[in-house]
């Protein structure tokens, strides 16, 4: 099987697989990064949302070929060691998960969406399609705003 | 709660209680008794009929009797069959390094009980909160019928004996600490996890664990504080968890580092419950690259493979020939039909002057949880050990044992927190299959179902259809007749071990169950007279189960609708009316806060409108207001909701905000969107492109939740937040559109390409 060489938070890593396994594999059963959730497989719930050179990415619809070369950063690699994030003190303040399993997901958006604007509307904020089965959406909503004043 | 007052300290073993103080002193037993007796003497004394509301409306009620749910709910009978064993429920330990760790015999699913129910040993313990860790007990069979999360019961059950378990901690603690100084105990507190003395001395938990361990108190006093003297309870506090959720550090069943777990994913037949009969590539499938096993079982075809994206491939890659499913024939439109003739006819059938008729259907409804159907299971000759999201572990445990021929006492089952359940955990499929898996292929497996499985085969909401009949004349109602046909909700966990699952598995057992069930929840709130509600159930051979509110979504909220309907009839405001038929000023507190909170009746643009409703349920009660914009009509949002909850006491305001918060999305979604189509034995929806549980777009911009202040015990949270929101949403709906909703979802067609069987 060929070898893939990316960098996951910052550490280059270089897994063993078929060109066509979708990423979500490459680094949940692969790499035993597990922060990423699987919800659907199809890119419509997404769960496993993450960042490639910055940019949310769906890793389960990307081949991990498709991640030769480039930065991944995950959940996991969105804190600078105990500092959280500002959107990750947010969603603390605002106390948003309840089961939690979308959260990393949602926050990967909320941080992207950030990225491209510095204060979004409620109808750019509206533009996250990311599930949240327990419907924490309005708190989503708030921890959204209240990182973007704090950033 | 009544007289507990001053914390009684436990005498050192150098000072015996006072003989005065001794009539004072509580035991624990007597202590547990007394919470008992008082949680059903609480529940009787709220119930019955308060004064007709005062003020200025001109409708006048019928009193109603009490229906079996006002004197005793599904939750009171869960707390009785568990009573036996309530004292086993929790043990405290202090370790020495001034942690505190109490193992939580119910399953946490987001609901927040690892946060309520730590704030309750904290609270005793006089401890921070963040001392405290509860990791979730195994299957303890010890516990029999007191180890089942579901009824919006775990607080209410846990309550008294949590904090008594911890309050006997405290108390030993103190005579420990008395014990060291030489001091008695009577003038000794404690604060931030230490027993302190009027001189200054001070002694950490983690110092005083060993001592009071081992010194003997027979004269042991133990008083749990009452709500008065609480500091924490009652306070907003953040999830426990928040951390590690926010991070990705969190691990859920298969984030889990388990030796030798191998990914496992099953092939499932094209109709419900159809059946293997032969693998026509099987070696073809083994040599896929990855691939490590392929097995026969008993819901499918198992792949065992590297990696699960290897096992998808493989599996898809299947080429089987299937038997047929017990419901092939069936179709929505059949199981409509069915439910309709199900119905018992009112008596007489005829509508007499002053009646009024309303029939309404309900679509089946998957759980869905974010989190599909997962656990690891290694099964060895000698035992087996199961991970998973269990929320009646025992008779999981029971069930497994059987099927891998085991000793239960050999089979351990990890209850491990799971990415929601909305009820689906009440069952254990995915745990017994990876289990067969296990045996079928001697190795570790981790099992895991994909999203379109979990939506097609796994379970649901069954579908119902509701009648209601009401008499009303000269400006009150006299009675109302609710008889209902549901598909028939699957009660095989019983209360959570083998002889309640098996008496509901006997011919007519699960019929009864869902009576029983059914009588202990549904009620209606209103002085309407007389109120007869009946439950009809058709079999069929499906995946169903109870899903968050159970009947009451359906039930109480087509009923909220029926409220609004006839306000208009009787030329009425549908919050004056609600007003003067609630039974209870607390029931009218909280539709006034929300009707004040929401500006109930302000203008609105055209197609724009107010919705109001109300709720009671486990000893607590809501009301919801929502304003909706249905300017698409085929896509109508909710922009505003304002809602108002009573628990009694509330332990945590800020996540019974969050269960608020989550029944209103829930609620939005099963009323306006989302719901399962069947077709030729198969729901068509596949992923959540296809089920449309709300989205962020879906999501009101503008929520306000309050949480009355109150005292007494604790009422159920989990599914409270459900039926008043269905009702405000769809009475919003009727308001903003001039249509009259009848069938739910409202916006319900087949808008997309269903994946292949």
């Amino acid at each position: 099987m060929p070898n893939y060489t990316f960098t996951v938070n910052g550490r280059e890593v270089t897994v063993d697989a078929p060109a066509d396994l979708p990423a979500l594999w490459a680094l949940r059963d692969k790499l035993g990064v597990t922060g990423p959730k699987y919800g659907c497989g199809i890119d419509v719930c997404k769960a496993c949302t993450s960042h490639i050179d910055g940019k949310a990415f769906n890793p389960c619809v990307t081949p991990v070929a498709d991640l030769e070369g480039h930065d991944v950063t995950t959940i996991e690699g969105l804190a600078d060691g105990d500092n959280l994030h500002p959107v990750q003190e947010a969603w603390l303040e605002q106390d948003v998960a309840q089961c939690g399993y979308c959260q990393p997901g949602q926050i990967m958006a909320a941080v992207a969406l950030l990225r491209r604007t510095k204060n979004p509307t409620d109808a750019e904020i509206d533009e996250i399609e990311n599930v949240c089965r327990c419907g924490t959406y309005f708190r989503i909503r708030e921890a959204i705003k209240s990182a973007a004043a704090k950033m | 709660m009544a007289t507990p007052t001053t914390d009684r300290p436990a005498s050192g073993r150098h000072q015996a209680a006072p003989t005065r103080l001794r009539d004072q002193l509580v035991g624990r037993r007597k202590f547990l008794t007394y919470l008992v007796a008082g949680s059903t003497l609480t529940v009787a004394t709220k119930l019955g009929i308060d004064a007709f509301a005062p003020g200025e409306a001109t409708a006048f009620p019928t009193p109603s009797l009490p229906q079996p749910a006002d004197i005793q709910d599904l939750g009171d009978v869960l707390i009785l069959a568990g009573r036996p064993t309530e004292g086993l429920l929790f043990t405290v330990e202090i370790l020495e390094n001034g942690r505190v760790r109490v193992a939580l015999p119910r399953m946490e699913v987001g609901q927040g009980l690892t946060t309520a129910v730590a704030m309750l040993v904290a609270e005793e313990l006089d401890l921070p909160l963040d001392a405290v860790d509860m990791p979730l007990a195994p299957a303890r069979p010890e516990l029999m019928f007191n180890q089942l999360t579901g009824g919006s019961n775990s607080i209410r059950s846990v309550y008294g004996p949590v904090r008594a378990a911890a309050a006997a901690a405290r108390s030993r603690l103190r005579g420990a600490a008395a014990d060291r100084w030489g001091l008695p105990a009577d003038g000794l507190r404690t604060e931030g996890g230490r027993v302190h003395a009027d001189d200054g001395r001070s002694l950490g938990y983690g110092e005083l664990t060993a001592l009071a361990a081992r010194l003997p108190m027979a004269d042991l006093v133990v008083r749990a504080k009452s709500p008065s003297e609480f500091t924490l309870v009652g306070t907003s506090q953040r999830r426990v968890d928040a951390r590690e959720m926010v991070t990705g550090s969190f691990k859920y069943t298969l984030d889990l580092d388990i030796k030798g777990a191998t990914p496992a994913m099953v092939r499932r037949p094209p109709t419900i419950n159809g059946t293997v009969k032969k693998v026509n590539n099987l070696d073809k499938v083994r040599a896929m690259p990855g691939v490590l096993d392929v097995a026969v079982i008993k819901t499918g075809v198992a792949v065992v493979a590297e990696t699960f994206g290897q096992a998808l491939d493989a599996k898809d890659a299947l080429d089987v020939t299937w038997g047929p499913g017990p419901i092939d024939d069936l179709s929505d439109e059949d199981i409509r039909k069915e439910l309709r003739q199900a119905t018992i006819p009112f008596i007489p059938p005829v509508t007499l002057p002053g009646q009024h008729e309303f029939e309404f259907d309900w679509a089946f409804l998957p759980h869905a949880p974010m989190e599909t159907n997962s656990a690891v299971a290694d099964v060895r000759d000698d035992g087996a050990d199961i991970w998973a999201g269990m929320k009646s572990p025992i008779v999981a445990q029971q069930q497994i044992a059987k099927e891998l021929g085991l000793p239960q006492k050999s089979v351990t089952c990890h209850v491990v927190q799971s990415g929601g359940s909305f009820g689906r955990r009440l069952f254990w499929d995915g745990p017994l299959e990876a289990a067969r898996i296990s045996q079928a292929t001697g190795r570790v497996i981790k099992l895991m179902w994909t999203r379109t499985d979990d939506m097609r085969h796994g379970r649901a909401r069954p579908a119902a259809h509701h009648r209601y009949r009401v008499t009303a004349a000269a400006g009150t109602v006299l009675r109302m007749e609710h008889h209902t046909a549901f598909v028939e909700t699957d009660w095989t966990h019983g209360l959570g071990e083998i002889l309640t699952a098996t008496s509901a598995g006997l011919p007519g057992g699960n019929f009864g169950f869902a009576q029983t069930v059914f009588l202990l929840t549904v009620k209606s709130p209103y002085n309407f007279g007389v109120v007869e509600q009946i439950l009809n159930e058709v079999p069929l051979n499906m995946h169903t189960g109870a899903w968050r509110s159970v009947y009451s979504v359906s039930s109480r909220g087509t009923e909220e609708i029926v409220v609004d309907e006839l306000a208009a009839m009787m030329d009425q405001d549908p919050y004056e009316f609600r007003r003067s038929f609630l039974k209870s000023d607390a029931q009218r507190a909280v539709l006034d806060k929300v009707a004040e909170e929401g500006d109930w009746g302000r203008s609105m643009d055209d197609m724009c409108a107010q919705g109001i409703a109300f709720h009671e349920e486990y000893g607590s009660r809501t009301a919801v207001l929502v304003e909706l914009d249905a300017s698409d009509p085929e896509d109508p949002r909710v922009t505003k909701a304002v809602i108002a909850g009573d628990y009694g006491l509330p332990i945590n305001p800020r996540g019974l905000k969050a269960q608020l918060l989550g029944g209103l999305t829930d609620a939005i979604s099963v009323t306006l969107r989302a719901g399962l189509h069947i077709e030729k034995g198969l729901p068509l929806e596949g992923s959540y492109s296809h089920f449309h549980y709300a989205r962020q777009k879906d999501s009101p911009t503008d929520v306000q939740i309050f949480i009355l202040p109150g005292d007494g015990e604790p009422g159920g949270a989990g599914e409270l937040g459900l039926p008043a929101a269905t009702g405000a949403i769809a009475n919003a709906y009727a308001r903003a559109t001039g249509k009259k909703p009848r069938s739910f979802p409202i916006h319900f067609p087949v808008d997309f390409d269903p994946f292949p069987r």
